[in-house]
């Protein structure tokens, strides 16, 4: 059996533990996701989707259960640790760079991830020549501008330019949450493309959170939804499904049916009916 | 003459403390109160190994250990215990208070007759570049004294600024600053914030001390008072730097910094000179500061009301 990418055994996240407000925000999920596959989370606002990724990236302190990537446990790596083999991109384009910095010196924190970071020049010559290189294949434009603190940038240059450095260094696991909800429909379009371009050029492992069916339906390999912290749905060869929109639309209505049927048994425990 | 010289030198003394207030202020936008205890302390150990007969350049370098140290104390206390770094540096810095008696042996240590970087810096002078005794310059007497001091706070202080800017341009040096810049981002890109902050504030809190250091030595006195209102000073030399120089690139902004510090002490001269009360100093700068603060922040809410009242009468 192939190594897996990604393995969570048993991954579960309180928030609030102790507390009236506890959420079980990841519930007791188990998932595998085989090398050079894309898989997408759907499910609706809080159905612990975002936090499933921050679990993965280990921005979520005190998680239970297992977590590898490739044939490492990382259970007990701190975030920046794990970043050595997790590339990450962000809703909100002005996180994955950083605003005060130039272009080219976003670009080359992010050639150096996972590596020792020492008393060398940050942007030698070579160093320079292989970022504009990289820079101009986006086709934007923006190797001119490589001198330009990254904050003047537009929310879907600055957006392109961190799915390049998420992957410029090739991860064993790049990681999507939401990645162009924020931005207007055509830098959302220019981005999908420059992501589906990059992750088949390197083979890429992703997994990626969007509420995008037609997203999902296009891209995906492997569909996942999540409902109240647990996977309630895996979907494991959407493409030879032929699967559409619609189809994605009926789990979602079942789902929301379970959950008043859910909110009945409650209230009917609650007035004692039962 | 030499009250410009004067002057100018305590702006070079001061460089390094704008270079540690740039650091913790600008790159980690953190208001680090370590700054006042650092400044002390630096003056604190440098004058208790100098009155032990210590060489005084291994003497200032341990001042700046000192101050590495606290700083490190600090950062630590912020990203490992997550104390706020209002409080983490308001912490240290009451520590240090009796730290630097305790190293001092009482409130003021007298340096007049102690052999020092600058009583060196004289010998030198005079040897290498045959500085006499007393010089001439514009009609008016210099001792040879301080324009040896002179020069070699100025070269120390530019060495400084290089430093730096080179350093923050390497691959540390840029972790340093996005870190502080976007610590989400830096994290994940692989850096360790938490050690980042440390490091940076070690830093920072080093150079701070190197300037309490060479302070005393300069005015041939510690006394506990030194490191006082020392990161209000820090702050407005920065702003006085930002303002003449802007801060278009990283080596603009640290030139500014230093030579923000000794137009800064040149005008408190002048100012003293034309009959400022020294007492009101603090309270000036303070003032200063606060202005600095709050008038760009004024003219533009007048700017847009009138705009606005504009537009209604259009």
């Amino acid at each position: 059996m192939p190594e897996m990418a990604l393995r969570l055994q048993q991954v579960s996240h309180l928030f609030h533990p102790g507390t009236p407000n506890e959420v079980r925000a990841i519930d007791s999920v188990d998932l595998e996701l085989v090398p050079g596959s894309f898989t997408v989370v759907l499910g609706a606002n809080g159905s612990g989707k975002s936090s499933l990724l921050g679990a993965i990236a280990g921005s979520l302190s005190r998680t239970r259960g297992r977590i590898f990537l490739g044939d490492q446990e990382v259970t007990h790596w701190p975030e920046h640790r794990r970043a050595q083999l997790i590339g990450r991109v962000f809703q909100n384009p002005l996180m994955g760079t950083a605003a005060d910095l130039t272009v080219a010196e976003n670009l080359t924190l992010a050639a150096r991830r996972g590596s020792r970071r020492l008393l060398r020049p940050a942007l030698g010559a070579e160093r320079k020549r292989v970022i504009q290189e990289q820079v101009a294949r986006l086709g934007m434009g923006l190797e001119q501008r490589l001198d330009t603190p990254i904050g003047m940038l537009s929310g879907g240059q600055r957006q392109a330019l961190t799915v390049l450095m998420a992957t410029m260094v090739k991860p064993t696991l790049l990681l999507l949450d939401e990645h162009t909800a924020a931005l207007d429909p055509r830098s959302a379009e220019l981005v999908i493309g420059l992501t589906q371009e990059v992750i088949t050029a390197g083979g890429l492992t992703t997994l990626m959170v969007t509420h995008s069916l037609a997203q999902a339906v296009q891209s995906a390999d492997r569909i996942l939804v999540m409902h109240r912290g647990k996977l309630v749905y895996d979907i494991p060869d959407v493409r030879r499904q032929h699967l559409r929109e619609d189809d994605l639309l009926r789990f979602f209505d079942q789902l929301r049916w379970a959950d008043r049927l859910d909110e009945s048994a409650a209230t009917m425990l609650r007035h004692g009916y039962v | 003459m030499n009250l410009l010289i004067g002057a100018a030198t305590i702006g070079l003394i001061l460089a390094p403390l704008a270079l540690g207030v740039f650091i913790s202020y600008r790159i980690y936008k953190i208001l680090d109160l370590t700054t006042d205890g650092s400044h002390g302390l630096g003056a604190s150990v440098v004058a208790a190994l100098l009155v032990r007969q210590v060489n005084p350049l291994a003497a200032t370098l341990l001042g700046l250990i000192s101050g590495m140290i606290a700083g490190a104390i600090t950062g630590t206390l912020h990203t490992r215990f997550r104390v706020s770094a209002l409080l983490a540096g308001v912490l240290t810095t009451t520590a240090l208070y009796s730290v630097n008696l305790f190293v001092m042996g009482s409130g003021n240590v007298n340096l007049a007759s102690a052999d020092t970087l600058f009583t060196r810096a004289e010998i030198l002078g005079r040897q290498l570049l045959g500085i006499p005794e007393s010089l001439s310059i514009m009609g008016t007497t210099v001792g040879g004294g301080s324009f040896s001091a002179l020069i070699m706070t100025a070269v120390l202080a530019a060495a400084l600024a290089v430093g730096l800017t080179l350093f923050l341009a390497t691959d540390l040096g840029l972790a340093l600053r996005a870190a502080g810049n976007n610590p989400a981002m830096a994290k994940a890109l692989g850096i360790d914030v938490e050690r980042m902050v440390v490091v940076g504030l070690g830093l920072s809190n080093g150079l701070i001390a190197l300037s309490g250091a060479l302070f005393a030595q300069y005015s041939g006195f510690a006394n506990i008072q030194i490191g006082i209102g020392a990161i209000v000073t820090g702050v407005a030399t920065l702003m006085v730097g930002e303002t003449l120089f802007g801060k278009r690139s990283l080596g603009r902004w640290i030139a500014g910094a230093v030579g923000g510090a000794v137009v800064f002490r040149l005008v408190v001269a002048g100012a003293v000179r034309a009959g400022l009360n020294p007492d009101a100093l603090k309270l000036v700068t303070a003032i200063f500061v606060l202005a600095v603060l709050i008038v760009p922040g004024m003219i533009n809410r007048a700017r847009a009301g009138k705009a606005e009242s504009a537009a209604h009468h259009a």
